[in-house]
């Protein structure tokens, strides 16, 4: 059988979201970007709102985001996608206004956005991948990073005495009155990818009926500044960033 | 026309609100008008005062050091501006607390007792109207009309009831004035 | 007297006058002395009738970038701040200079440096005219010296601003702030309409409508020819702008022995000095820029034509004279008055000082 005849629309099982492009991504091979990149493409193309959609994307390694998924994109200062989003869906309040941010932009520079945009019950949705670790910059010490772990700034394991906690935000968003769903997911496995997929679009769905702030955490892998191969990622991602960060619903007002 | 007010006294006297009635008067009539609260150097001393500006031509500084008339309601202020009234210009002053009164021979100086009159007329809260009846009576700078309507004007309507009682308290203030 | 002439306090007038240009949204933080900008917006409630967004932010830090999100949506959005606030909003301001996208920052300033002082200044001059925030960009920056002004810059800063992609700024002073003057209010304008923005700002990040190519508001560019490219585009247009908007009010420069050169509130102070000055028969002149930047370099030349010195009034220690200077090649004696801090002069003192740093000096 000759390849033609294989590659047939009624023999597709799967295929690309159209609103993904074919830009090569910069991300590295293993890193959880490119997944919930397909995800958020596919999300959007199936809830219909490629015309009405506005990504904003951090400082970190995503900052390329609007490269990759063709809607209409805002490149924000570090740490300020939830007030560029605020102001977003503010005037444009029939948009889809998301942010996709990382752990640094997130909770670390961007702790007063994403606190008051969460609390405001900004109509918006905020991506947060959690990686606990700088990618982009090298590998350095994030608030998410955990106890012992190490990175570039911590080199020898982080110290609570030296660093402080590891910082589980979307816990204290979940506390706030402005956010109707939090909720922690991950992408190591298809089932889990599927989960994200339906977190994803619940959160677009609650944004666009105006239910308030939704937050997708996504615990990531950065197989790259944890210096390890993608599977083994996987594995240390299993085995070390659950018990500090477990899976779930934090919240979910219906 | 042109007039150069200063009005100075404590806080809560109702000096800067006296000047905004006066400065919305004049706007009333078509006038230029400049509302200027106490900025800058003057406001050392732990007085309120404000300058206002009346004027048939453009206004050039909002902030002066010499005043056609002070309208002064403390010592303090007294103190202040009596030297800065230009000669031939006006002193008003109200005669409550005033241990030293102003010495000087080239202005013309009114001592009215508008503490007194508020006692009078049993309404502390007119105090400032009082005195700005006072001086509209030396200057006639905008009518008692244009004040009333300067006051319908600023007022919310749920306050409209009091205008008749600040058009008491003007004139009981030009009854304070003699030649 | 018609309904549109009232007294007005300088920063409220800002907040009708952006009502009535059809904005879209205010994002600003309270801090002394214009949070009367803030607190008159939420008292008038755009909301309900022009349909103007109005919020108070955590910080001038998400205010500035709720303005550049604003702005990149081709919306008609402003803030205002005072001084230490506007020291904040700097990263912000360079980000949209660099996105080019259009908006108004107000700053009212306040005696600095540091926390400072609540009462007026000018010395955030160099921040404002020479960039503030990282990179090379310009601000066109509109110095207003009447509440009228600071109406009529609302608009003329906006209209600047969509006609260049540029950010325009007004840099007012806590005088012209915080008094009240008469002013004629302009009628209501409504707001754009999306297909106003989607025609004239092609630009703008508003979604794919009708699966348009999509469009990207960011500042990042990581290769060096092209953002090379892109400064060149930057300049080209502050070059434009030099060449098109100077703008500024002469008093009596065709006959008049020395210049007085200020803008805002020193402006006016300075006019009485000159006032003064006439009755003692010293013949003095007033240069008020309008434009900080671009400099009215052409005007300031002309007007110094045959002066015997120039006198810079300031609430600066020294920069408003240093354009002064550049503007006419150091020609002429150029000569500094100020005050520092929060203190603003009268008449008196600065016509005293023209007398002692000219007059007396140069006969």
């Amino acid at each position: 059988m000759e390849l033609n005849d294989i590659i047939r629309p009624e023999n597709r099982v799967y295929k690309k979201p159209s609103l993904l492009n074919d830009a090569h991504m910069h991300y590295c091979p293993g890193c959880s970007h490119g997944v919930v990149h397909k995800l958020v493409a596919e999300v959007i193309e199936e809830m219909g709102l490629q015309e009405k959609a506005i990504g904003v994307s951090p400082v970190g390694c995503a900052v390329f985001a609007y490269n990759y998924i063709d809607i209409d994109w805002l490149e924000a200062a570090h740490g300020r996608a939830p007030a560029m989003a605020t102001a977003t869906k503010r005037l444009m309040p029939d948009k889809l206004v998301f942010t996709y941010q990382g752990d640094g932009d997130l909770s670390a520079i961007g702790t007063a956005e994403t606190i008051h945009a969460a609390n405001r019950g900004e109509n918006i949705t905020i991506i947060f991948i959690n990686n606990a670790i700088y990618g982009m910059t090298g590998g350095q010490m994030a608030p998410t990073t955990l106890l012992g772990q190490k990175t570039a700034t911590c080199p020898y394991g982080r110290r609570a005495d030296l660093n402080g906690y590891p910082l589980a935000i979307s816990n204290l968003l979940a506390q706030l009155d402005g956010t109707c769903y939090v909720t922690r997911q991950t992408v190591y496995s298809p089932a889990a990818v599927r989960k994200t997929k339906a977190a994803l679009k619940k959160a677009f769905q609650n944004s666009m009926d105006g239910k308030g702030c939704s937050v997708v955490e996504v615990v990531s892998t950065c197989n790259t500044g944890w210096k390890l191969t993608p599977v083994k990622a996987n594995e240390w991602l299993q085995e070390n960033m659950f018990a500090k960060y477990p899976l779930g619903d934090l919240k979910n007002n219906e | 026309m042109k007039e150069e007010i200063v009005i100075a006294g404590f806080g809560g006297q109702g000096v800067l609100s006296m000047g905004k009635i006066l400065a919305y008067s004049g706007l009333m009539e078509d006038k230029e008008v400049t509302w200027m609260p106490s900025y800058g150097p003057e406001q050392r001393g732990g007085t309120a005062n404000v300058t206002v500006i009346v004027s048939d031509e453009r206004i050039s500084s909002p902030i002066l050091n010499m005043y056609d008339t002070a309208v002064v309601l403390n010592q303090q202020s007294l103190d202040k501006f009596e030297k800065m009234v230009k000669p031939g210009g006006v002193l008003i002053y109200d005669s409550y607390g005033i241990n030293t009164p102003p010495t000087r021979t080239d202005i013309k100086i009114y001592r009215i007792e508008a503490t007194e009159a508020t006692i009078e007329i049993n309404n502390s809260k007119a105090f400032n109207m009082i005195v700005l009846g006072a001086y509209l009576k030396v200057k006639p700078v905008v009518t008692i009309e244009n004040v009333l309507k300067g006051l319908k004007k600023t007022l919310p309507e749920r306050h409209w009831h009091l205008i008749p009682m600040n058009e008491e308290a003007l004139k009981k203030g030009a009854t304070l004035i003699n030649e | 007297m018609n309904d549109k002439v009232t007294l007005m306090k300088g920063n409220e007038a800002l907040a009708v006058a952006a009502i009535r240009y059809g904005a879209d949204g205010y994002f600003g933080y309270p801090i002394t002395p214009q949070s009367e900008v803030l607190e008159k917006l939420e008292e008038e409630m755009p909301w309900e009738t022009t349909g103007m967004v109005v919020l108070q932010a955590e910080s001038e830090v998400a205010a500035i970038n709720m303005v550049y999100a604003g702005a990149s949506c081709g919306k008609t959005v402003l803030t205002s701040t005072s001084s230490p606030g506007f020291s904040l909003m700097q990263e912000g301001m360079s980000y949209m200079a660099a996105s080019e996208v259009p908006a108004l920052v107000i700053n009212v300033m306040r005696g600095g440096p540091g926390l400072g002082t609540i009462h007026p200044s000018q010395a955030d001059y160099f921040q404002a005219v020479k960039g503030g925030g990282h990179g090379d960009y310009r601000l066109i920056t509109l110095a207003p010296a009447s509440v009228q002004e600071m109406v009529d810059f609302v608009a003329l800063g906006w209209d600047l601003a969509f006609k260049y992609r540029a950010v325009s700024m007004i840099l007012a002073d806590g005088v012209i702030g915080q008094m009240m003057e008469k002013v004629v209010l302009p009628e209501q304008r409504p707001r754009h309409t999306e297909e106003w923005i989607r025609e004239n700002c092609p630009w703008a990040v508003n979604g794919r409508k009708g699966m348009r190519p999509k469009n990207i508001i960011t500042s990042l560019e990581l290769d060096d020819d092209k953002m090379e490219e892109n400064n060149h585009r930057f300049q080209a247009t502050y070059r434009e702008i030099e060449k098109n908007e100077q703008r500024c009010e002469l008093i009596n420069t065709d006959d008049c022995d020395y210049l007085i050169v200020a803008f805002g509130s020193m402006a006016r102070i300075s006019q009485k000095a000159m006032e003064l000055a006439a009755e003692e028969g010293i013949k003095v002149g007033i240069a008020r820029p309008i434009t900080l930047w671009p400099f009215p370099v052409d005007a300031i030349r002309k007007a110094a034509e045959g002066v015997k010195g120039i006198l810079s009034v300031e609430l600066s220690a020294g920069q408003l004279i240093e354009d002064i200077k550049l503007a006419t090649d150091c020609n002429y004696p150029v000569d500094i008055f100020y005050r520092l801090g929060g203190n603003v002069p009268a008449p008196d003192e600065i016509l005293n000082a023209l007398k002692e740093k000219l007059v007396n000096k140069l006969g």
